[in-house]
């Protein structure tokens, strides 16, 4: 295997709706953007607001299909030049998905969404009837028991809190077998407590089963905390690109402005 | 500067051409009614009081309904189940189409060329009245209950095809988002995505329809489609007004269960 994650050059425009007396124009929420991640490692993806951050990790798993470039994820295309690869669905099937709105089944139990990772690698008539094996759902059981909320198995998954839905997703990338765990936002709706136990979580997951870490985060001091690398977006370019240890304040200026320093600051 | 400001505010006023506007939607409206009145016979109305003398005969008869034969009340209740097991069989026949109907015409789900056509489709099932297409079923398939339930059917079908993609547009994408993040296919973001988010939403409908269905089988008796409605066109017509109130009683109270029924189920649900 060459590398788990390889992205040439992706381009993604938004057509920006009229506002008032601002007519409609486009904007490149991804501007040729290139990286690669060769081994299992843990990159933070920071960056102000509008930057592309979510754009260019959904488009990482063809949620999102971009212009121009090349995604290729375990060296299967997840896209090229605008069109979903044909082996994009097995691409999905090993990468896990944690989205900052909880992208958990509401009304179905936690258990039946941490199995929902079989989807993408058993008959997908036994996933259409949701016919797991015993085997599997030991396998989800276990995967629960990982996150450490194997006791609210049977509970449905509105009824859980914020991090406890994060840790069910992180359940369901872990049934899945992903190699590479995606991340969007995953602690900007969770209290500092709880925030915390996902982003140790994360990394336990990285470092434990060997499976590749990218997340998105407003919070630089997480991002430097609990990621190895960091990518930084600005307007749709990467503008840094680097170990979490050298990205400096200068950087962190060029980044989100000159008043990153009273924010976001401070000794972890 | 301030004091200057304050005299120059004024309150917004409406202007002239938003004035013309009001006046010209409320002349609207009074010619509307205007040339309708004739139509409608509403010149008629004292006609109401005029004749209360044969009114009042007629509901002399109601006020005493003919409870007398228990054989009679029981067939009116054997009836009454009949008509209610129409509406049953109607309401999930249509329940059935109505799914994969819905989902074709969700805009979501389905491309735009498959949509605009199946809406249109359900929009003229739905446009079409149950007593129109009871008559049709009533030629295809014989006098009797089978032709209510098939126009039932039809006629919800197209309802609640557009309640329940109207349900299924509204859903939150991200859990549909999620399903296909782990590589499962469009079947499967449907089975496991929407329809657990649409599930207590569509039963809430299904169960409407039938309270309403069960209200509008009554009435297909009057084109030979069985059940307590055919027997209390029959006592019209034979002027047994005594058996018509009666017949009218059971038929209230049945709907009225079925509708407290119905709505206290459909609370727990929502």
């Amino acid at each position: 295997m060459s590398s788990l994650v390889e992205v040439q050059s992706v381009t993604k425009t938004y057509v920006q709706k009229a506002q008032g007396d601002t007519p409609s124009r486009p904007f490149k929420a991804l501007d040729a953007v290139s990286f690669a991640m060769t081994k299992p490692e843990r990159i933070g993806l920071i960056g102000p607001s509008g930057s592309g951050k979510s754009t260019l990790l959904r488009s990482l798993s063809g949620l999102i299909v971009t212009e121009t470039g090349t995604v290729t994820v375990l060296d299967k295309t997840v896209q090229s030049a605008g069109r979903l690869g044909e082996d994009v669905r097995a691409a999905r099937a090993s990468m896990g998905m944690i989205a900052q709105s909880f992208n958990l089944v509401g009304r179905l139990s936690l258990f039946t969404n941490a199995a929902l990772g079989l989807l993408g690698r058993i008959n997908p008539w036994r996933g259409f009837f949701g016919l797991w094996t015993v085997e599997e759902k030991q396998r989800v059981m276990a995967a629960l028991d990982h996150v450490g909320i194997a006791e609210r198995a049977g509970q449905r998954a509105n009824t859980l809190s914020g991090g406890q839905q994060q840790r069910g997703a992180i359940a369901r990338a872990i049934v899945q077998d992903a190699k590479l765990i995606l991340a969007d936002e995953p602690v900007a709706s969770l209290d500092p407590v709880s925030a915390r136990r996902v982003m140790e979580l994360l990394v336990d997951v990285n470092e434990r089963q060997k499976v590749g870490v990218i997340v998105t985060l407003h919070q630089v001091d997480y991002a430097r905390k609990y990621c190895d690398r960091i990518l930084a977006l600005k307007a749709g370019k990467i503008v840094y690109d680097g170990p979490a240890d050298t990205l400096g304040l200068e950087q962190l200026k060029d980044i989100y402005g000159s008043e990153i320093e009273s924010a976001y600051w401070g000794e972890i | 500067m301030s004091e200057s400001r304050l005299t120059a505010l004024e309150p917004p006023r409406a202007s002239l051409s938003q004035k013309l506007l009001t006046w010209g939607v409320w002349l609207a409206v009074g010619l509307v009614l205007a040339l309708s009145f004739k139509g409608a016979q509403i010149g008629n109305l004292p006609s109401l009081w005029q004749n209360s003398a044969n009114t009042s005969a007629y509901m002399r008869d109601y006020v005493h309904p003919d409870f007398s034969s228990w054989p009679t009340v029981r067939m009116y209740i054997e009836q009454m189940g009949l008509t209610i097991a129409v509406a049953i069989w109607g309401t999930v026949i249509s329940v059935v189409l109505a799914v994969p109907f819905a989902l074709l015409s969700s805009a979501n789900i389905a491309p735009s060329w498959i949509v605009f056509p199946v809406r249109r489709l359900m929009d003229v099932l739905r446009s079409v009245n149950e007593l129109v297409l009871g008559t049709a079923f009533v030629v295809a398939v014989g006098l009797g209950p089978l032709a209510g339930v098939l126009a039932l059917a039809l006629h919800n079908t197209g309802v609640l095809a557009k309640l329940f993609s109207e349900a299924v547009e509204a859903v939150d994408n991200a859990p549909i988002e999620g399903v296909r993040a782990t590589g499962g296919t469009r079947l499967h973001e449907i089975v496991w995505g929407v329809i657990p988010q649409v599930g207590p939403l569509w039963t809430s409908f299904a169960l409407y329809r039938f309270e309403s269905s069960a209200r509008s089988a009554t009435v297909l008796g009057l084109i030979g489609a069985g059940g307590i409605g055919q027997i209390l066109f029959d006592n019209i017509n034979s002027f047994n007004y005594a058996r018509v109130s009666a017949i009218a009683i059971v038929i209230v109270v049945a709907v009225t269960l079925i509708d407290i029924a119905s709505s206290a189920i459909r609370k727990r649900l929502l």
